[in-house]
């Protein structure tokens, strides 16, 4: 047990230090409150140029184009972006989820045609997974595939798809064999948004905004070069993207609720209560201080899951603790956000009183999603329940 | 960065998780509760020829020498088995205290007798006002001598001296001297006993310098942290393994979410706390400058937690939970003493916010 950075980790640290202080764009702050849509020429850009550092996969092997970061230096590189207040990328889901999977599943001619545009951020990727009536029964899914010549035809929808507006290419996950146990006629393909027949719907969600959207596809030609893995083995292609998903995102949360945690302890010094500073409440430095424990145990848990994956080599169901953790412990932060904000936690951007510029209302409402989003707290504790702990499966 | 153990902490956790399975089963167990002190002269010794009772004390006192992380190896194993008897209270408390505020001479004396098995001790430093905070302390010595009450002292009975904390000092004294009266008190936890010990001008030893108090206290935390963690993933083992045997309406109980989802979040709260106590020790042995809080945080953590995961194990357990019979309640009075010692989660929330709201230095992370 050594929590120290070794040579190596110190060395990528520090170059990645110097390499985020000479290029992190310093206008950053003027954008960031902005919506998507106005700003994703910018992340673009900002990608492109990580891209030309190498630093835009630093996970992925370095033969397409990563740098073969062990878990540790990837926990390094989130926290350094953190750090630095560096924007996020564009391809977030192309990066961090969807090229690692063409690269685990895909024909040499997939990865030679879709993995530098994934890093270049040319081509954005969107999840075609959720459907209205597969949710967290993901292999109840209804979206067909109907082979037809050397094409798939498609037809359904799908729904809850991050940068659906955005996505120039879609993970799509369709049945294929409607014939067999649910989980054996699933194939995944690769299919190009311009295709005619797809129609995407923007979702609004409860903040107002629309990070998602609903996919619509009317006989969707898919050429079957676009199958990735083998036919029917779908189920195994999209739970390893899962995984990913489940592994690496809590990996770069701990900074952003860091940040969160040391603000609020900021303005429990200027907050008054009971005539005095909210900081010498009693009752409001328990709970800031219950947070603070959290989030530093929420770090530690990651290191440990990190440790033991790199020991055992893959990402495994110990995924869902971090999951449960993170998404219950935000929805707690922004409660005691809003606790120590009183009447003034409510006000949302546009209004001039509204504290850090209306963050905490936003985050109040977000986090509500954060225990559905990428698997529900609910799966994550049927997935502890039945892999880890070896109990007979609920459902 | 490596948050894993490496192959010697791996032979020295395995092998003193068979030790405490064959030497203290919960027969055994059961059988110490029963008595007068919880201790067992037989299993001290073989204790002491594991080299246990001088696990992180320097060599040249008889001691192994090991760190931080190997001690809280120990002791989750110790907690695992519901070990009774002095082992804490002597090597976690005493020894920490003696080894952080002794002179090498008063080492000699004191902590040489520990490392080799010759002597039992604990730390008596709770008052009536019950307070954790060493500054809360009343008691003060006079002409060498200590007057009053100290209550709450783990294991007081089978000590062969005291280790004292008054506001002038830290001071030992023999548990054999003139005016001593050690009186039990009737807790819940029946494997570690607690006493009233009442001073009655009773001549002591002053020890070397009471500024190391803070830190071997936060030695002793870690170690009990760790104990939790080991009750915690005993509790949570064998509801589990009823879990899957227990059958209703024809099916094993297990299969309900209502009670899997119970087990998944003592799992969380296991492997959490145990994340927690890892670290803490690390930053212990380390002397990161974030050790204090992180002792803390974890003590924080496992104080709850320790209960919750209890009453989570009873509740699955049903009526078989509520039974004198099952070990569960074993564990739930243990982990209710451990809750509470050494500081509660209210207490350790207020040293978080004194080191992290009351100063300037918000940030736990060294790097």
């Amino acid at each position: 047990m050594d929590l120290n950075l070794n040579a190596e980790e110190q060395q990528f640290r520090d170059e990645l230090r110097t390499w985020l202080d000479a290029n992190v764009p310093k206008d950053w702050a003027e954008w960031r409150e902005k919506p998507l849509d106005e700003t994703f020429p910018y992340l673009r850009t900002w990608q492109r140029k990580l891209h030309e550092g190498r630093w835009a996969a630093v996970s992925w092997p370095k033969e397409y184009g990563g740098r073969s970061a062990t878990l540790m230096q990837q926990a390094i590189f989130w926290e350094e972006m953190a750090r630095a207040q560096a924007p996020q990328m564009a391809n977030a889901l192309g990066l961090g989820l969807i090229g690692p999977t063409i690269i685990a599943y895909g024909t040499e001619a997939q990865k030679k045609r879709f993995i530098p545009k994934i890093l270049s951020a040319e081509e954005i990727w969107c999840q075609g997974f959720s459907e209205p009536n597969a949710g967290s029964d993901l292999a109840g899914l209804q979206t067909e595939a109907r082979l037809d010549g050397d094409h798939y035809v498609v037809n359904g929808q799908k729904v809850w798809t991050s940068f659906g507006t955005f996505g120039n290419w879609c993970e799509l996950v369709v049945r294929t064999d409607a014939n067999v146990p649910r989980h054996k006629g699933l194939t995944v393909l690769l299919v190009d948004m311009k295709s005619p027949g797809v129609d995407v719907r923007p979702l609004r969600q409860m903040t107002g905004e629309s990070e998602f959207s609903e996919l619509f596809f009317r006989d969707v030609r898919v050429p079957v070069e676009n199958v990735l893995g083998r036919v029917n083995d779908g189920w195994n292609v999209a739970v390893s993207t899962l995984m990913y998903e489940r592994g690496s995102y809590g990996a770069r949360l701990h900074l952003l609720f860091k940040r969160s945690i040391d603000r609020l302890v900021e303005l429990s010094r200027t907050i008054q209560r009971n005539g005095r500073p909210a900081a010498c409440d009693p009752l409001i430095r328990q709970k800031l201080a219950q947070c603070y424990g959290e989030i530093e145990i929420m770090r530690l848990n990651q290191l440990r899951a990190f440790s033991r994956i790199t020991a055992t080599g893959v990402p495994g169901p110990e995924g869902s603790i971090l999951k449960i953790f993170w998404s219950e412990l935000n929805q707690r932060l922004q409660q005691i956000a809003q606790e120590l904000l009183g009447p003034y936690g409510q006000l949302l951007a546009g209004d001039r009183r509204a504290v850090d510029k209306g963050i905490w209302s936003y985050g109040y409402l977000r986090t509500r999603g954060n225990t559905i989003e990428a698997g529900t707290s609910e799966v994550q504790r049927n997935i502890i329940g039945h892999f880890v702990l070896g109990l007979p499966r609920s459902y | 960065m490596e948050f894993g153990l490496n192959e010697s902490q791996l032979l020295l956790r395995d092998n003193a998780r068979k030790f405490f399975a064959g030497e203290c089963p919960m027969e055994e167990v059961r059988r110490l509760m029963e008595t007068e002190t919880a201790y067992d002269q037989a299993l001290w010794a073989k204790m002491v020829e594991q080299g246990y009772t001088g696990i992180i004390f320097p060599e040249e006192y008889g001691g192994v020498g090991l760190g931080k992380v190997e001690l809280i190896l120990l002791m989750e194993e110790a907690g695992r088995a519901l070990l009774p008897g002095p082992l804490f209270s002597t090597v976690a408390l005493a020894g920490s205290v003696l080894d952080a505020t002794a002179t090498p001479e008063q080492k000699k004396r004191y902590l040489a007798p520990i490392c080799s098995g010759h002597a039992r001790s604990t730390v008596a430093m709770l008052e009536a006002g019950a307070s954790w905070h060493p500054a809360d302390v009343q008691m003060s010595s006079a002409s060498g001598k200590l007057t009053g009450e100290k209550l709450f002292v783990p294991d007081a009975k089978v000590a062969d001296f005291l280790i004292v904390v008054a506001r002038d000092g830290v001071f030992v004294v023999d548990a054999k001297a003139a005016g001593i009266e050690v009186q039990p008190m009737e807790a819940m936890d029946l494997t570690r006993k607690l006493y009233s010990v009442r001073f009655s001008g009773t001549p002591a030893e002053r020890l070397g310098d009471a500024v190391g108090l803070a830190r071997a206290l936060d030695v002793a935390t870690a170690a009990l942290v760790a104990e939790i963690v080991g009750a915690m993933q005993r509790t949570l083992d064998l509801t589990v393994e009823y879990a899957k045997m227990r059958k209703q309406f024809g099916k094993p109980i297990g299969m309900f979410q209502a009670v899997q989802h119970q087990c998944a979040d003592m799992y969380l709260e296991t492997e959490s706390a145990r994340s927690a106590a890892y670290y803490a020790a690390w930053a212990l042995e380390e002397n990161a400058p974030d050790a204090a809080v992180a002792i803390s945080i974890a003590k924080m953590y496992a104080s709850d937690a320790g209960r919750t995961v209890g009453n989570r194990g009873i509740q699955i357990h049903g009526g078989m939970g509520f039974t004198w019979e099952n070990d569960l309640h074993l564990y739930y009075r243990r982990a209710k003493a451990s809750e509470t010692a050494l500081g509660d989660s209210t207490f350790h929330r207020e040293r978080i916010a004194r080191l992290v709201i009351d100063s300037t230095a918000t940030s736990v992370q060294s790097a």
